[in-house]
């Protein structure tokens, strides 16, 4: 097992450097460049935009910048913000933990509502319940995040005036139940989409494990139906389960960009949109490399976790 | 398959003892068991895209999917002869109307008409949709043909890419070049195609190289076929299912995208009438004027909702599984 996660983590290695090198190309293919927000003034003299240059290591040749960035990343450092002259893993770290927050809130209420719903749905198959699920989950699938994030807003802030419509915490307040208010609404946004794929997925799995031996030997042997339900069945219908929610974890980092727009979360969607509008290079950059890492970290854990559900697969 | 027909019951037996040994009679004499097992229905035998369309044509929702889709595309390509007004028309007098009888939908804060701007927003966001969805498909099939069927350093190199490309943040990528170079149709619908292929190639790769290993393949190969013509007349009619499926699924998938991006505000550029745009331009106003953001959102919502339709009532109809 330590042996696979250490050969896991090892093989995330090159993954992320290639991720880091295609960032670094890509960014490169932007016209301006870096040093457009200083070239563009006309007060600047060419020595001194050419001092800028040098400063920021902009004089030097392509491969070299690049090798420079990678290995200064090798290090954890990912340089200085452009625009607010303090090192970008501060400026992430500061703003991350409230992306963690909404991304955390959203897919722990989409976990549980997909396996309860799934399971329920599962026990009276073609029932009042599954048809009533199944017509919530293609409706939930179908929508785009950020209108039902706006629909959300209009109807239990605006209209109904029952959750606050926007940001983090009321001004003046930073109470566990004011930031709860706050992120009902992002948390249902953003998990509303897993929550109608998964609950069918735990459906149609729920299903299949139903129809195995086992369940009938445990009912057979006279478990309570609960049991067999939530034990049992559960159990060996969430091995699956484990690989769906990795595959998701992507689709939870455009969602927190949605959600923060649409709520003025201060994220790192925010941010990013921040750093767009005034082009600071290396805090983009360090988005990009940060959004990889969660991605190959989730589908890592996934494998893991996919490990110690099943005791059959042997690594 | 229906047991209904007494030859087909009385054929029964000798079919039965001869699966204890099918591979021994099916090397001895190809064909002959397969003959055995279409014989004995003396009516016209159905092909596999016989029982889908069959199959499809009794998945209800599908159909229903189908008559709204095509009703929404309809709507967009004749948008011209339809709409009651063109798509940037406007109406000084009456802007950000509610719903009225010169308006069925109202107008927004440019006097336009919103129902008229909805059909007309049909056009790119379909556009979008078919397209970006097609190039994904083209993609996809590529390189997942090329892995599948050639194996060795070239699968290992292909997979590895398109794990890197699953590990992309795209996202982010979308809005930095977007932001940076400006943002058209064509942009759109490349850079959506580009970062949405992955799961094709790697389905259309597993079924290659389990298909690869088939006697008819082999056979093929024995007798001198070369490589392309073995995928593209042998390999590819096998994953003809998967390929649709995932192309439909995908239109809706791409919509959506086109929508979310222009809302972010670096999609197709604003003004030109997409639903996504509409969408965008509603946000400023839309707590006084909610009409401007629910139609173009439900709309995109309903045509998301019946391409999913069709798409799953094809995933049904070409599943062997399926039964029937």
């Amino acid at each position: 097992m330590l042996r696979y996660v250490i050969r896991r983590l090892l093989g995330a290695i090159p993954l992320l450097v290639g991720v880091s090198v295609l960032s670094f190309v890509f960014m490169q293919l932007a016209p301006g460049g870096p040093d457009a927000l200083f070239a563009r003034n006309a007060r600047m003299s060419p020595e001194q935009i050419a001092n800028i240059r040098h400063n920021m290591g902009l004089d030097r040749p392509m491969h070299e910048q690049l090798l420079v960035w990678l290995g200064n990343l090798l290090q954890g450092d990912l340089g200085i913000s452009y625009t607010q002259y303090r090192p970008v893993t501060t400026v992430i770290w500061d703003v991350f933990p409230n992306t963690v927050i909404l991304i955390t809130a959203g897919l722990l209420l989409s976990l549980v509502v997909s396996l309860v719903f799934g399971v329920l749905a599962a026990r009276r198959q073609y029932g009042f319940f599954d048809n009533v699920t199944s017509f919530v989950s293609y409706f939930g699938l179908a929508m785009p995040v950020f209108w039902f994030g706006l629909m959300l807003q209009l109807l239990f802030a605006v209209k109904l005036g029952w959750l606050p419509s926007a940001n983090m915490h009321s001004i003046g307040e930073d109470g566990f139940w004011d930031l709860l208010k706050h992120l009902a609404l992002p948390a249902f946004t953003i998990a509303i989409g897993s929550i109608a794929g998964w609950s069918r997925y735990v459906r149609s799995s729920t299903l299949e494990v139903l129809g195995q031996d086992y369940v009938r030997t445990a009912r057979a042997k006279g478990l309570r139906e609960q049991r067999v339900v939530w034990g049992h069945v559960l159990k060996n219908a969430l091995i699956p389960f484990v690989t769906v929610v990795s595959i998701d974890i992507p689709l939870y980092l455009t969602g927190a960009v949605l959600t923060e727009t649409v709520y003025a979360w201060p994220g790192m969607g925010r941010l990013f949109f921040d750093s767009l509008a005034v082009r600071d290079y290396p805090v983009l950059m360090g988005t990009l490399v940060l959004g990889a890492v969660l991605i190959v970290l989730g589908n890592l854990v996934a494998d893991i976790l996919y490990g110690l559900l099943d005791p059959r697969i042997k690594y | 398959m229906s047991v209904d027909s007494t030859s087909e019951s009385r054929s029964t037996p000798p079919l039965a003892s001869s699966i204890g040994s099918a591979s021994a009679v099916a090397e001895v004499e190809p064909g002959g068991l397969a003959a055995l097992v279409r014989d004995p229905s003396a009516r016209a035998p159905r092909s596999p895209l016989q029982l889908a369309l069959l199959r499809l044509r009794r998945a209800k929702l599908a159909i229903a999917g189908m008559v709204v889709i095509s009703l929404l595309a309809l709507g967009a390509i004749f948008a011209d002869y339809i709409a009651p007004y063109g798509a940037d028309e406007q109406d000084l007098f009456n802007i950000t109307q509610p719903v009225t009888r010169e308006h069925w939908l109202g107008t927004d804060e440019l006097g336009r008409d919103e129902l008229s701007r909805l059909l007309y927003g049909g056009r790119i966001s379909l556009l979008v949709g078919v397209s970006a969805a097609l190039l994904s498909t083209v993609v996809g099939l590529l390189v997942g043909a090329i892995a599948g069927y050639y194996g060795g350093w070239i699968d290992q190199l292909l997979m590895r890419f398109v794990d890197l490309m699953l590990a992309f943040p795209a996202i982010f990528l979308l809005l930095i070049v977007f932001s940076m170079r400006g943002s058209s149709v064509l942009m759109v619908v490349l850079f959506l195609g580009f970062f949405g292929w992955m799961w094709l190639a790697r389905i259309i790769r597993g079924e290659f190289l389990s298909l690869k290993a088939r006697e008819f393949v082999e056979a093929a190969h024995a007798i001198g076929v070369p490589g392309r013509r073995i995928i593209v007349r042998h390999l590819l009619p096998n994953v003809i299912a998967p390929i649709i499926v995932t192309t439909t699924l995908n239109t809706a998938y791409y919509m959506l995208a086109e929508a979310t991006l222009s809302f972010l505000g670096f999609g197709v550029p604003p003004g030109t009438p997409t639903w996504g745009n509409m969408l965008t331009s509603a946000r400023s106003n839309y707590v006084t004027y909610p009409i401007l953001a629910i139609a173009p959102g439900l709309t995109l919502t309903i045509a998301v909702l019946a391409i999913n339709f069709v798409g799953d009532g094809l995933r049904d109809a070409f599943d062997p599984r399926a039964g029937r």
